[in-house]
């Protein structure tokens, strides 16, 4: 498997969505996204997406305020994963409309779906956005 | 109902959190929701069960514990509506891991769910169980994943191929029930259920040989080759289009099983060729995701069986990409090329020049990587362009980035160096820039290759002098430049040694003496440096008689020191000047040469290693105590430079060698005698040094053994001679701290007896017996000069000669300057291996040499008296 962990993270470190693939008590948690939020928010927009830390590869991108960060494996494709997160981020833009912080933190659930739509196992599951939405569009026109 | 459970919406707990301005304020809010999810729980509260669980997820994205809401979502799972399930599952998935045991509780819904006739539901129960599920969830529930990869909805079908993934994973005995529903999938046109069948495949692979030999065929590697080809040459799809590449992701996962697929077989290498050679030409290199795409292509062309035209190509691809001006881009190119550099390093020399330059990048990712790039690119003939480059780069790089630099410049320049002067100099350099990050074993290996380059003694400690007067505040280089100084400060005062490409400077005594004074001195220094400072003073003191009185003065100053270690020397020591004027100049002598062989191999062990050899070697010796004691004393100090064993004497050995005193019964009356006594606290320390403080707790046992309980410790020492081990016992109450079992001395009396071997009305030689264990032909002998007139001898030299069927061996004798009326000795190790053993005896021609008031005088004689059964 390839991706260990998608984070979002606001400009002030705060995490507001995190999702793991590997099993880590709260504790280790809290300390990996503190050393990790710290190291990437402090690189400014020349330096590269990629920060090593511990034995993951860190993979961000940042649109405005928000940090999408993921976790791989030092075998992943980097660039891939770049391109995956701009996928996701056009994802999110499509449903909740130019997406901001406060469309993930008040949807937090729904945001949580749209990525088990893409990533399950750390493995990709569904690259067209269209695919990825139509249960979760479906699901609200049922409610 | 309970005042707490009527609780507060979702949306108006995120706004309270939201609104908290300490982290605080934010544990309050927190608790107080926590405490009223939980009193809805204990009430079985179900109104609110959604609500709750959409609560406790946030709760714990902030990183608060939520275990007591975890049988909630097992609840949520077991009701019959969509909805609930499915915040159940998602619950489930972020608030519950594997190891739990509630898991277990979950099968059964599980199993329920993934039979269900809604494929929404099955679709949840498919997700979870591929996110969480355990080994023994894998075996209950594979024969329901197994079925559903051929259910109708691709949807379905792509979900339950991810899951495989986990199962195989968990239980990799399943792997083969999934072989030929794998293979089924490959043929899919649904990229979702394309791109997860080829996952599966990839995986299935990497955990049964059988998978691999069964998709490296012709029949599903051809397939393969034609799906990525179709992906290739696909018109434009607006859905999976980026960048004008349709799916790239495709593209990628189908590269990366390609990768798996051709490894170590060139046939299916073979089959790929053509289709890797048209994604490395034909892939737009202007966008991320054709990049992203050239990239992989190239991973799997460096590890498929070689095609030499397309490596050609994929290293061109590199080159490119080096030079980019993305740092993205750059970075993947120098990660690539770390892989390369396995298959075909010549070609990645070639952008030598361009991986430098981005070891000096402003982006802390590309430097960390160009330099462990860098470095596995040096070799012998490059190594003195990229150090010069990296030295360069040293006086201006980040302080961050410093600490890595330097231990890759020092690594290279130790492995690479053409020769010791060019290693010295690099050395030097890299200390006097960053010698506050240069690692201890760095600079001890400095001083055992100065140490061992003799013509080059005059010429470093110049350099040396040159450069601390410049880089005071670097401490290593303080260290290793006092440490020269104390060895080689006559070479530094009367230009010893000048080699033709120096500038000549001129340096007096006392100019030697400041620097190690404001090293002393110095508000930065710590202990280390202050008794090594120390020591070379004392060495000082005896090299440069002129400054005696002004060095007794600064070693005066540390008699208050608050530092155990530094006060104690500074006793010590000042009594060596002021009342042993005699043995001082023996006391201090160079020290000799150290081995390189045995340094580099106590440097592989490290410390925990060599505790353990020297308990090892115990119990080779027969008495095996003195070598222990002294192995795990700094490297510099390693006097027994071979690792024959070493006779019983050594111990007793050891203390002449530093000492020159004689301690043989004869000349030392218990409790008499200050001699003995300062000496085993001065060996103490000469010991000690650059051995980390915390040693320094041994020390305070040391000198009451020594002082308090004098009587038994000279005791011991005097009982050197006719019990050798009571000799190697003192040295292990000395090097207390050192051994954390001092091995007992073992029944390891003599098993010959001493000789005299020689005397004169002017000179003694006695020899010591030993046998190393297992080679019975093989004895050492240890020698024991001592001189019986009044008069000192120097340029002592001892020479011996054995007949044919001997072979001898002689080690470098302790000294060259014999102290008056049997006030110190020289002792020399001889190795003679018999190969008549048991037939002849020993035996043996002497010839001494040495100076007395300057005039050469010559002894000689003849060795017949050996036991017998040597």
């Amino acid at each position: 498997m390839g991706i260990r962990f998608i984070l979002m993270v606001n400009k002030q470190g705060q995490t507001r969505l995190a999702q793991y693939y590997e099993w880590l008590t709260l504790e280790e948690r809290r300390a990996l996204e503190g050393e990790i939020v710290r190291k990437c928010l402090a690189r400014t927009e020349q330096q590269c997406s990629f920060v090593e830390h511990r034995n993951y590869k860190i993979v961000y991108r940042r649109y405005a305020s928000l940090f999408f960060l993921v976790g791989v494996d030092n075998d992943e494709n980097e660039l891939a994963i770049l391109e995956f997160i701009h996928l996701l981020v056009e994802t999110m833009d499509r449903h909740f409309g130019n997406v901001c912080e406060l469309d993930i933190m008040f949807h937090l659930e729904k945001a949580h779906f749209m990525l088990e739509e893409m990533v399950m196992n750390g493995c990709i599951v569904e690259t067209s956005k269209s695919n990825i939405l139509s249960p979760i569009q479906l699901m609200e026109k049922m409610s | 109902m309970n005042p707490f459970s009527s609780g507060t919406r979702l949306r108006d707990m995120i706004r309270s959190i939201r609104a908290c301005k300490t982290a605080a304020e934010e544990r309050a809010v927190v608790r107080k929701e926590c405490a009223a999810i939980r009193a809805a729980i204990n009430e079985n509260d179900q109104d609110y069960r959604h609500r709750n669980l959409a609560k406790l997820m946030f709760i714990h994205m902030l990183g608060y514990p939520t275990h007591f809401g975890q049988m909630e979502c097992l609840k949520s799972i077991a009701s019959a509506g969509f909805p609930e399930k499915r915040i159940g599952y998602l619950g489930l998935m972020l608030l519950l891991d594997e190891r739990q045991e509630v898991l277990m509780l979950v099968t059964n819904s599980l199993k329920q769910d993934l039979n269900h006739t809604n494929q929404y539901i099955v679709g949840l129960a498919l997700c979870a169980l591929g996110n969480i599920c355990s080994a023994e969830m894998a075996r209950d529930l594979a024969p329901e994943v197994e079925r559903l990869l051929q259910f109708r909805d691709p949807n379905i079908r792509k979900k339950a191929a991810l899951c495989s993934i986990r199962i195989i994973k968990k239980v990799p005995d399943l792997a083969e029930n999934f072989i030929n529903p794998a293979a089924a999938l490959l043929k899919e046109k649904h990229h979702g259920v394309l791109i997860t069948g080829i996952q599966l495949v990839t995986d299935l692979c990497k955990v049964s040989t059988e998978a691999l030999e069964f998709f490296r065929k012709p029949k599903c590697l051809d397939g393969l080759v034609k799906t990525l080809r179709d992906v290739v040459n696909s018109p434009y799809a607006p859905e999976y289009d980026i960048a004008g590449i349709t799916d790239p992701f495709l593209h990628i996962r189908l590269l990366k099983l390609l990768r798996v697929l051709g490894q170590g077989d060139a046939d299916a290498s073979d089959c790929m060729n053509d289709i890797l050679a048209q994604v490395a030409t034909k892939t737009e290199s202007n966008k991320n995701a054709g990049n992203a795409i050239l990239y992989e292509c190239v991973e799997t062309i460096m590890s498929i069986e070689d095609n030499g035209g397309l490596r050609v190509l994929a290293i061109n691809i590199l080159g490119r990409f080096l030079s980019n001006r993305d740092n993205n881009i750059r970075y993947v190119a120098l990660n690539m090329l770390m892989k390369a550099i396995t298959v075909d390093a010549q070609a990645v020399q070639r952008h030598r020049a361009t991986i430098l330059e981005c070891v000096k990048d402003l982006d802390a990712s590309i430097r960390k990587r160009a330099l462990e790039l860098v470095y596995l690119l040096v070799n012998e003939s490059n190594v003195k362009p990229l150090t010069k480059e990296l030295i360069d780069y040293l006086e201006i790089s980040d302080q961050e980035f410093k600490g890595d630099l330097t231990a890759k410049i020092c690594s290279m320049v130790e492995k690479f160096s053409p020769d010791k002067i060019w290693y010295i100099d690099q050395m030097l350099k890299v200390l006097s820039e960053a010698g506050n990050f240069v690692k201890d074993e760095v600079w001890h290996a400095l001083i055992v290759v100065i140490s061992n380059a003799s013509d080059l003694h005059g010429y470093t400690v110049r350099a040396l002098y040159r450069a601390v007067q410049t880089s005071i505040e670097q401490e290593s280089l303080v260290r290793v430049a006092i440490w020269c100084i104390g060895e080689y400060g006559d070479m530094l005062v009367n230009n010893g040694g000048v080699l033709n490409i120096e500038d000549p400077i001129t340096v007096t005594e006392s100019d030697a003496v400041d620097v190690v004074e404001i090293a002393i001195k110095h508000h930065s220094s710590d202990i280390t440096t202050k008794a090594m400072a120390m020591v070379a003073l004392l060495k000082l003191s005896s090299r440069f008689p002129s400054c005696s009185e002004r060095i007794r003065d600064i070693i005066v100053q540390n008699k208050g020191s608050l530092v155990l270690e530094l006060q104690q020397r500074s006793i010590e020591f000042n009594s060596i000047v002021e009342k042993h004027q005699n043995i001082r100049s023996t006391l201090v002598e160079r020290m000799p040469v150290l081995d390189e062989a045995t340094f580099s191999g106590r440097r592989a062990g490290s410390l925990p290693a060599t505790v353990s050899t020297s308990s090892g070697t115990s119990l080779n010796l027969p008495n095996g105590v003195a070598k222990p004691a002294a192995a795990p004393l700094v490297d510099l100090l390693d006097l027994s430079s071979d690792d024959a064993p070493v006779p019983s004497s050594s111990g007793n050995d050891f203390l002449q060698d530093l000492l020159g005193v004689d301690v043989s019964p004869a000349s030392v009356q218990p409790g008499t005698s200050q001699a003995p006594k300062a000496g085993t606290d001065v060996l103490l320390d000469l010991l000690s040094i650059g051995s980390p403080p915390v040693q320094n707790n041994s020390t305070p046992s040391d000198i009451l053994s020594s002082s308090q309980d004098n009587k038994s410790s000279v005791a011991k020492l005097d009982g050197l001679s006719p019990t050798p081990s009571g000799g190697a016992a003192s040295m292990i109450d000395l090097l207390d701290g050192f051994v954390p079992n001092s091995p007992k001395p073992e029944d390891n009396g003599p098993a010959y007896p001493s000789i005299v071997a020689f005397e004169s009305s002017s000179l003694r030689l006695t020899f010591n017996f030993s046998k190393p264990p297992g080679n019975p032909q093989t004895t050492l002998i240890q020698a024991t000069f001592t001189n019986l007139s009044p008069n000192v001898y120097t340029d002592f030299v001892f020479q011996a000669a054995v007949p044919k069927f001997l072979q001898l061996h002689l080690d470098p004798a302790s000294g060259n300057t014999l102290p008056a009326s049997g006030n110190g000795s020289i002792t020399q190790t001889l190795r003679v291996t018999n190969s008549q053993h048991g037939k002849k005896p020993l035996v043996m021609r002497t010839r001494i040499a040495y100076k007395l008031n300057n005039r050469d005088v010559l002894e000689e004689g003849q060795i017949n008296n050996f036991p017998r059964d040597l």
